[in-house]
């Protein structure tokens, strides 16, 4: 990752930052990143070796033909009625066999390389997600939607083409060229002296313009990233957009956007195709010079004509394969570029790994301590100083206080997606860095305001925490949730699919189900955040015997700005500013006439 | 391809020129064999030198002449091919900004973005490679056909007559290639959408430990996109290695047959050797308009899906005097104009008349509602989740149109609105709005021409003030992504500040202060009332704090409505509203 974008932190919480980027990748020499790729071929041996036995036999067939027809070309070249019908026979049932071969092993190479390429390409992705899976929240806090989106899309594919295509050219490349040229020294070791000015010219030149372009094709791949995440927010934000009728505006910066990908993908473009041309105007050269040297050997009688006419096709098939590797340079520089995002994110550093002595957390009874706690999201910017507090099993432990008090970092904290900077967290007693991230989550049932649900059913999107549950499970939890009656007016029931922007579906509802989702679930510790923010009061009363139900005999740690549903609680710790301010029981807090009390009293304004 | 004609068409004089320079380029490259075939059949048996090196010059100004062409022709086709692509791209944005909801819905948000991203991609590699392969490659497979009739005709029937299977195998492969790679995109589609719940729902997935299930779900959609991947690319493959085969077959039967005629005296050997030259040359050129045709397939179907997005009839229309637009069923919809929206003289701001929607088309999402608002009064709208209370925001905003009745603004329907002018008249925020990257600012002007110190009154109307003027850089602050560097009051807040910047006619404001504390509420409350008393307004909340005060409230259940009326009177008429406001407000009474 690169370090201008590490510094940047982006979070939940009321501290300043600087603004998020896009994601770059690293900037790597060609050939760490040959070395990467090179690790995702060896993985598929066999097939590597298949290609390459199918790619020299495919290329030996076929570059024996030209020997053949200058064979046949000597055996007519003697002239009107004296042509060597025999060997002519010969050679055309020669050629015939080795083009009918030569194609089938072509096909064959292809499909094995096209199998080879989309294996690796779908590891590829499959290595991304592995390692998405593992970032820590912070991550997706600080980088764009599209633009990792557009890593796993185009960039992979990019480098996947290049695979497919590109390796099996240049592979087929360095045969033809290895066998053209024993075949031009078998017959005529003089002329193969002018290929020692030509070929290393086109090696020096392609070269020289692929350290030039692949800057051009860095840009390409991080602009076309930059307009894929501009894409993504400003779609996203369309309901907004329009009722403001902002459309215009937002099209102009849309054209700025575009205009920058598109000039960056011309400018890359344009001086990557040099090549082509270039090399084919050097091999131009070399035949004209085999030409003229050719004709000057035969009037010496050095040569054949029937053989200089076999030379002249194994110096094009010589020099052709130079050509297509000078084009593919400048492909490569793309699938280069976007090599190194796609490595980017696979490299990007993980959630720190679970200690390899790490315990798994078993028979929890919910005891949860913080024990001089120091956390900041920002080093010089402390949100949380020297906090300690215990709760009981079964206890209830409420968090209020103004909006962006910065409650929802206690939550962060408890759940572990974020490291406390000292002191420690601790469940039954256990510092929760000792246990494995997976046993101490699972240990909480979590229901947030940001309401997520996903494209499947209603049914899927219930039973999602709770794997196996029955369709009687699933609804027992959508009645007590109040939502059922919503769902089986659905033409689909349960088996409606939640699509994306299902706009009949209200935010309400939306976490009605997330709270049907929490109900299914039976941690002993239970994290509700602003859980009925939007649910209406009466469904929320409604639902009120089954949020008690949810809370019983679980360590609860509630969020929410209805103080009449935390009075109970055993536990208040009222919030300003990051900083825990005051903590008590309502009684205690009310009779301290504090900020608590300010705050219980604004609520009865009107 | 051809629906995207429009887009070609101002740049046709260029691209043809760009083709004409190709063209130029190619002959010249024609030239070198035909050159060639001088030196080695006519002069060589003379034994002139002067003429070798003559004709080898020739060549070499051929190769120079070549490079030239091609290069400024390659840069060329780049130039053309990216303004088409960017034009295409600014249209199809538009477009998609312009779509009604209803066919977003349809659409959906990934596909949407694959479009506008991956597909006019593949159409900027085609329109560049069109150019830079399109015109060559014929032209070299014409010009060593022509080349080689004049040479010998008899032998170059025998090659030219290969040349039909070659186009039978192109048609077959592109034809079935096509479909796939369209269905290649829509399975783009679900990987896309897969990334995107796996990004916004980090927090669930890893607090539900469901990491293991998110990944099992990426490996299928990713299993099927190699699936489909593999098969086009198995079809596509086949075209290379049959071109080459007919062609080398081809190539054998022309020297035999050239053994007979040389052998009967009708034709030379050094005939034979150039006709392998050009052979090599119309081989390749057939490879690579085969290559083009696989490029052909791959951007028509993205091509494909980016028209059918632009094809998309314009939905909403404005329709003159509110005249029942295409969604509506109602009758009486015409009868209404600028003075019958009310019949009690002047016409009220805002009022529904006996409007029923949904949006399914299955059951109703709102039946029967009606009121009216007069300027300056406020409307609260109260109900269970579920009840319809944005979808009247929906309407009024005119996102949809009602099958039934009839939405007014100042005693005009919607619908004869034209879209601009409907929507200057608001000040929203929504539920779970949107907050962009950029600056505080940026996201309170949004786009739109307001004064600085508009943004700050704003702001401090909506109770922002305070927590913007803590940040360091103040209104400059920057804001990341989707707002992740804020709380949720504090993206209430920044939306409200939005919505008030313009000093809108009408605010609506849905459940837009849910996640504020009651004391930053009330404070809220007080400062509408006392700064934008001309505003009509309508809130939806679930506090009956929020309302009480509302000069109406409407309560809904279930898309009907329950009660309407003041605070007081709902208290005494409404029990469901009653109930609710004894338990919101009862509460606090006693402790209080």
């Amino acid at each position: 990752m690169p370090k201008e974008s590490m510094k940047v932190q982006a979070h939940i919480g009321n501290t300043e930052e600087e603004g998020k980027q896009s994601f770059q990748g690293t900037k790597r020499s060609r050939g760490m990143l040959l070395l990467r790729l090179w690790q995702y071929l060896g993985r598929n041996r066999l097939l590597l070796v298949l290609a390459l036995v199918l790619s020299i036999s495919s290329s030996l067939f076929s570059l024996y033909g030209p020997k053949l027809s200058g064979q046949a070309i000597n055996a007519i070249d003697l002239g009107k009625g004296k042509v060597d019908f025999h060997t002519v026979y010969h050679c055309v049932f020669l050629m015939a066999a080795f083009y009918i071969l030569s194609s089938i092993l072509t096909y064959l190479l292809n499909a094995v390389m096209i199998r080879l390429s989309k294996k690796i390409s779908k590891q590829m992705r499959h290595d991304i997600f592995e390692n998405m899976s593992r970032l820590p929240v912070s991550f997706y806090d600080r980088y764009q939607t599209g633009n990792i989106i557009s890593i796993v899309t185009y960039d992979v594919d990019t480098v996947n083409q290049s695979m497919s295509s590109d390796l099996l050219q240049i592979l087929q490349s360095i045969v033809t060229v290895v066998v053209s040229f024993i075949m031009m020294i078998s017959i005529a070791p003089k002329l193969v002296i002018i290929f020692v000015f030509t070929v290393p010219a086109t090696a020096v030149f392609t070269r020289w313009l692929a350290n030039r372009v692949r800057p051009m094709f860095r840009k390409r791949s991080a602009k076309l990233g930059e307009l894929n995440g501009f894409v993504e927010e400003m779609i996203s934000g369309q309901k907004t957009i329009r009722a403001y009728g902002r459309e215009d505006a937002v099209l102009e910066k849309f054209e700025e956007k575009n205009k920058i990908a598109v000039d960056a993908y011309t400018t890359a473009e344009a001086n990557g195709t040099v090549t082509g041309p270039a090399v084919t105007c050097i091999n131009n050269i070399s035949l004209t010079l085999v030409c003229v040297f050719g004709a000057l050997l035969f009037l010496r009688g050095d040569i054949l004509l029937g053989d200089l006419s076999s030379f002249v096709q194994y110096s094009r098939k010589f020099s052709g394969p130079i050509n297509e590797v000078a084009n593919i340079i400048a492909e490569l520089q793309s699938a280069f570029a976007a090599a190194e995002r796609v490595f980017g994110l696979i490299d990007a550093e993980p959630e720190k790994a679970d200690a390899p002595d790490a315990k798994i957390l078993s028979d929890v009874k919910g005891q949860v301590t913080l024990d001089h706690v120091d956390f900041s999201y920002v080093p010089e910017k402390p949100i949380i100083k020297d906090f300690s507090m215990l709760a009981k099993p079964g206890s209830l432990t409420a968090i209020v206080g103004p909006t962006g008090a910065g409650k929802t970092t206690i939550i962060n904290l408890l759940m572990r997606f974020y490291d406390v900077d000292g002191g420690a967290v601790l469940v039954d007693g256990q510092d929760i860095r000792e246990l494995t991230r997976d046993s101490l989550r699972r240990a909480y049932t979590m229901v947030l305001q940001d309401t997520w649900l996903f494209h499947g059913t209603i049914y899927e999107n219930i039973a999602y925490g709770k794997p196996g549950a029955t369709m009687e499970d699933v609804v027992r939890a959508a009645k007590a949730a109040k939502i059922h009656s919503y769902i089986s007016r659905l033409p689909e029931g349960y088996n409606t699919i939640l699509s994306d922007n299902g706009t009949s579906i209200s935010k309400g509802q939306k976490q009605l189900l997330t709270i049907a989702r929490a109900m299914l679930l039976d941690a002993h510790m239970l994290i509700l955040d602003e859980a009925t923010s939007n649910v209406d009061t009466r469904t929320e009363q409604q639902i009120q015997a089954a949020m008690r139900e949810l809370m019983k005999d679980k360590t609860c740690f509630v969020i929410a700005h209805r103080l009449s549903t935390i009075r109970s609680a055993n536990h208040i710790l009222v919030m300003r500013d990051g900083q825990v301010v005051e903590q008590g029981t309502h009684d205690s807090l009310m009779a301290a006439r504090g900020f608590y009390h300010e705050l219980y009293q604004a609520q009865f304004e009107s | 391809m051809e629906k995207l004609g429009k887009y070609i068409k101002p740049y046709v004089g260029f691209i043809i020129l760009t083709m004409g320079i190709k063209l130029l380029g190619a002959v010249l490259e024609l030239f070198i064999p035909y050159f060639m075939e001088i030196i080695l059949d006519d002069v060589v048996p003379t034994g002139k030198l002067f003429p070798i090196f003559l004709y080898g010059g020739l060549m070499l100004l051929c190769a120079a002449g070549c490079l030239i062409a091609n290069v400024g022709a390659n840069r060329m086709s780049a130039v053309s091919s990216g303004k088409i692509t960017r034009k295409l791209r600014y249209d199809l944005f538009e477009k998609l900004e312009r779509l009604s909801a209803r066919q977003m819905d349809e659409l959906t948000v990934p596909s949407a973005e694959s479009r506008l991203t991956s597909d006019t991609y593949n159409i900027n590699q085609l329109l560049a490679r069109m150019q830079r392969l399109g015109i060559r490659a014929p032209i070299l497979l014409l010009g060593g056909v022509v080349m080689m009739l004049g040479m010998d005709p008899v032998l170059s029937l025998v090659l030219i007559s290969m040349l039909p299977l070659i186009g039978i195998i192109v048609y077959v492969v592109t034809k079935k290639s096509v479909p796939l790679y369209k269905e290649e995109q829509t399975v783009l589609d679900s990987v896309v959408r897969v990334l995107q719940e796996n990004i916004t729902g980090v927090r669930v997935i890893k607090a539900l430990s469901k990491t293991e299930y998110e990944k099992n779900r990426f490996n299928n959609v990713n299993s099927e996109l190699t699936r489909i991947d593999q098969k086009a690319g198995m079809i596509t493959a086949i075209t290379n290695p049959s071109t080459s085969l007919i062609l080398n077959l081809g190539l054998t039967l022309v020297v035999l047959a050239g053994a007979f005629r040389v052998n009967s005296g009708s034709s030379q050997s050094g005939v034979i050797i150039a006709f392998l030259q050009y052979f090599v040359m119309i081989l390749n050129a057939m490879l690579g308009i085969t290559r083009i045709f696989v490029m052909w397939s791959k951007g028509e179907a993205s091509a494909h899906r980016v028209a059918e997005v632009l094809a998309l009839p314009e939905d909403l229309v404005v329709v003159e005097n509110g005249a029942s637009g295409e969604n509506s069923s109602s009758s009486e919809g015409s009868s209404y104009s600028e003075n019958s929206g009310s019949g009690e003289g002047t016409p009220a701001h805002i009022e529904f008349k006996d409007v029923t929607f949904s949006y399914t088309g299955i059951g109703a999402n709102l039946e029967h509602l009606s009121f009216r608002l007069m300027r300056g009064e406020s409307l609260g709208i109260l109900g269970e989740t579920g009840a319809g209370k944005s979808t009247v925001l929906n309407l009024l905003m005119r996102f949809y149109d009602p099958q039934e009745g009839q939405v007014l603004i100042d005693g005009r329907d919607v619908r004869s609105i034209p879209n601009e002018e409907l929507r200057s008249k608001f000040g929203v925020a929504f539920q779970n709005d949107f907050v962009m990257e950029g600056t505080i600012e940026d996201n309170i002007r949004f786009f739109r021409p307001i004064e600085d110190a508009d943004i700050r009154t704003a702001s401090e109307d909506a109770q922002a003030a305070e927590f913007i003027s803590s940040r360091e850089k103040g209104m400059k602050a920057e804001v990341v992504v989707r707002g992740n560097n804020l709380s949720g009051g504090q993206k209430q807040r920044l939306l409200i500040s939005r919505a008030l910047a313009s000093r809108p006619q009408i605010l609506l404001l849905d459940d837009a202060s849910s996640a504020l504390d009651y004391r930053t509420d009330a404070y809220l409350r007080r400062a509408l009332h006392k700064n934008y008393s001309d505003t009509t307004t309508i809130l939806i909340a679930q506090r009956i704090s929020s309302i009480r005060n509302c000069s109406h409230i409407l309560v809904l259940s279930d898309g009907k409505t329950i009660g309407y009326g003041t605070h007081e009177e709902l208290m005494q008429s409404c029990e469901e509203y009653r109930i609710i406001a004894q338990s919101q407000m009862g509460e606090g009474r006693e402790s209080a």
